[in-house]
């Protein structure tokens, strides 16, 4: 009976200690977190929701602010110029996204084979225009490409040839292809040489006591084990493929006639809003990439995540 | 793999707010700031009483004009601000009178732009201030450009009348005479370019500043403002002169397909690839500093005519300085203003190398007889001043030039690098502004 009661009584103090506990640990769990959420609310969800408010308006010259509803969605989404410029990075995409990968894979495979004499030194050549700005990059290659005083113009005076102008209409989306390429191989190439450096060597030990050859390991052994690295690679690849819009800026002042001011989307997004101070269409365009951005980006992890 | 996911995500997010970033950047609601206050302004009060007045501008001389100005009246400090050259000077301005706060005291606006801020109202009409007394002091170009009926919304500050400026060395070189029509020209461009092929008259990746003026002088009148009513027409008879002459060049590839101010194109002005430029006179300060290797090579003369015997030119730049709505102090603004473009405050800047808006100085004996090492000792400015006076009248940009000039290349750029003709161009350009006038709410004819 005492001991009913004193357990009766003895019962509720923990538990009130416990809530207690919670509310406090809930506390210093903010303590850590808020930083973070203050700054990520600030920096991130702000401008996002003010990008989705600015979207409903339209600002006119003559007439001022008015809300328009979602009528600036509806003019995106029936926009040529958007369109086209969508169309545009997807083909760069489709192109320029398996060409880069591609090489990085095999110097990440030849570093990582052991088979190359100074592979540190390899390994720094191809990771450091990595290294080199944008914008630098662009202006660089600018030069090589100009034909007029550039290096393919010296090349066409030195060997009396007439090589294809690369900043030509047809030609700089691939120019540009050429530059992203030369920027991001090496960085791809370190992603995939540090997945490969945490295979364990006991499975290619395991492979050559079964009789595999170097390609067969290849296949089955290395590739499997980096696959997660080659998905998180194209999904980079393809945000920054939607994001395109130092290289064709810098490009633009030497080619103004084959870069057009809606070239790219993110081009098309910068235009509007400094040159025709279309800040509310601007916001629209930006939202309409940024989700077909993230649609596409996500259906590309669900589909590499996939177990074969 | 649910943290992986998340974390990734999070990635596709951030690209979200980066691009969205772009957007957000500057602010929307163009509203009038209000503070339009009008009646007599006592200037000379304000000037006593002191101040600070904040100036954007990047043209140079005004450094002098800012020093000036202090050592007369003390108690005015001016802080000069480069606040940008050009569009992305007028993008930081537009947002500062957007923001209602930040925006400058006085502001240097090309002539092509100040439609853009006088339309939305956000620059003060100066005339309540005694502006319309300097009436006549300009010439008429540049005045046409900053007034409109009754208001004048800034004060001419320098101007661009063209003129034709050639490398005397390849001309002679290749015994070509200096052409004074448009045919000559032509003709000139296919006798050098087949002497040396390296060699082109001029170069052009399509440029709408200098297409709009060579329309001017040929006599065209593409856009017409009253008020929100804009008309816009490529059709007419000066245009199509244009189009037909330039076409002819890029039929034949006689234009070096190089875009001004490149490396490349000051490395072909000073190797004489790059023959001739036809542009404005504020051009010499320009060659002397950025090819000078080729001092003495290069001469001035007039522009080539339409009609042969004609005597017409155009402007091509130029800057006035404004004053904002926004602005806090606008007597004092307004006094600098004044002192900068007008009188000894205009000659002290003409002596340091800026082109005259005012007659005065167009007319003065110093300025007139001013030799040039550069042109060999020539008196170049006596053939500017000449294409002063000769500047074709009644021209006038749109309201939304700066974003019509934004879109020059989308449209006409294509006559450069493909079969689509100048007149189709200049059609597409046509449309596209007309286009983006009815967005904005203007009432657009064709």
């Amino acid at each position: 009976m005492t001991l009913l009661s004193t357990s009766a009584q003895a019962a509720p103090p923990p538990r009130r200690q416990a809530r207690f506990r919670l509310r406090k640990e809930a506390l210093v769990g903010w303590g850590f977190a808020g930083p973070f959420v203050a700054v990520f609310g600030l920096v991130f969800l702000a401008p996002i929701g003010y990008a989705l408010y600015l979207s409903l308006f339209q600002d006119r010259l003559i007439g001022g602010t008015s809300f328009v509803g979602l009528d600036n969605y509806g003019e995106a989404l029936t926009d040529p110029r958007f369109w086209d410029g969508l169309v545009r990075v997807g083909l760069f995409l489709l192109v320029q996204v398996p060409v880069m990968l591609g090489i990085a894979l095999l110097a990440a495979l030849a570093i990582d084979s052991g088979r190359l004499y100074g592979k540190t030194f390899f390994r720094v050549t191809i990771f450091l225009p990595y290294a080199v700005p944008a914008v630098v990059a662009g202006l660089i290659w600018g030069f090589m490409y100009g034909t007029q005083f550039g290096l393919v113009g010296n090349i066409n005076d030195a060997l009396g040839v007439s090589l294809p102008d690369p900043l030509s209409p047809s030609l700089v989306l691939a120019s540009i292809g050429n530059i992203v390429t030369w920027e991001f191989v090496g960085y791809n190439m370190l992603i995939f040489y540090s997945a490969l450096k945490v295979v364990p060597r006991s499975l290619y030990e395991a492979a050559a006591i079964d009789g595999a050859g170097e390609w067969r390991v290849v296949r089955s052994v290395k590739l499997p084990a980096i696959r997660s690295a080659l998905v998180i690679a194209t999904i980079f690849s393809i945000i920054g493929s939607f994001q395109l819009f130092n290289e064709p800026s810098i490009l633009q002042k030497l080619a103004p006639n084959a870069i057009t001011s809606d070239f790219t989307p993110n081009l098309y997004t910068y235009s509007l809003s400094f040159s025709g101070q279309q800040h509310n269409y601007a916001a629209t365009v930006a939202i309409v990439m940024g989700v077909l951005t993230a649609i596409i980006a996500y259906a590309v992890q669900l589909r590499g995540m996939r177990k074969g | 793999m649910r943290t992986h996911t998340t974390r990734r995500l999070l990635g596709a997010l951030s690209v979200l707010a980066t691009l969205t970033l772009t957007a957000t950047a500057c602010g929307s609601d163009a509203s009038d700031t209000g503070a339009g206050d009008s009646g007599p302004k006592d200037i000379n009060a304000a000037l006593e009483k002191g101040g600070k007045v904040t100036v954007w501008a990047w043209e140079p001389t005004l450094k002098k004009a800012a020093e000036d100005f202090e050592k007369k009246y003390p108690k005015v400090d001016i802080e000069l601000v480069n606040a940008g050259t050009g569009d992305k000077q007028y993008t930081a301005l537009q947002n500062a009178i957007a923001a209602g706060s930040g925006a400058p005291d006085v502001a240097q606006v090309e002539y092509y732009a100040l439609g853009q801020f006088t339309i939305a109202k956000s620059v003060e009409d100066l005339s309540p201030y005694g502006a319309q007394r300097y009436g006549t002091s300009f010439t008429s170009g540049p005045w046409n450009a900053v007034t409109e009926d009754k208001a004048i919304y800034a004060l001419p500050m320098d101007s661009g009348p063209m003129a034709f400026f050639y490398n005397k060395k390849v001309f002679d070189k290749h015994h070509i005479k200096v052409p004074t029509t448009w045919d000559e020209y032509v003709e000139a461009a296919r006798t050098l370019h087949k002497a040396d092929p390296k060699i082109f008259i001029t170069n052009d990746t399509g440029d709408a500043g200098a297409t709009t003026s060579f329309i001017w002088q040929a006599g065209g009148r593409p856009y017409q403002t009253d008020g929100t009513n804009v008309t816009i027409n490529f059709g007419d008879e000066g245009t199509q002169k244009y189009a037909a002459t330039w076409q002819k060049l890029l039929d034949e590839k006689l234009v070096a397909p190089v875009s001004s101010w490149s490396d490349a194109w000051y490395k072909g002005l000073a190797d004489g690839s790059i023959a001739t430029l036809s542009i404005g006179a504020w051009m010499p300060a320009n060659l002397t500093s950025g090819v000078a290797s080729a001092s003495g090579d290069w001469r001035v003369a007039p522009l080539p005519q339409w009609t042969k015997g004609d005597k017409v030119s155009a402007e091509n730049g130029g800057s006035s300085l404004a004053v904002p709505k926004a602005a806090k102090n606008k007597e004092l603004a307004y006094a600098f203003t004044e002192f900068a473009t007008t009188g000894a405050g205009a000659s002290a800047r003409v002596a340091q190398g800026s082109f005259p808006a005012t007659r005065a100085d167009l007319e003065s004996k110093a300025f007139l007889d001013t030799k040039f090492p550069y042109f060999g000792g020539q008196q170049a400015n006596q053939i500017f001043a000449e294409s002063a006076r000769n500047v074709g009248a009644d021209w006038s940009y749109l309201p939304f030039q700066v974003y019509a000039n934004s879109i020059f290349n989308d449209t006409v750029g294509k006559a450069y690098v493909s079969s689509t003709k100048l007149t189709d161009g200049l059609k597409a350009w046509q449309d596209a502004s007309v286009k983006y006038g009815k967005d904005q709410g203007f009432t657009v004819n064709k």
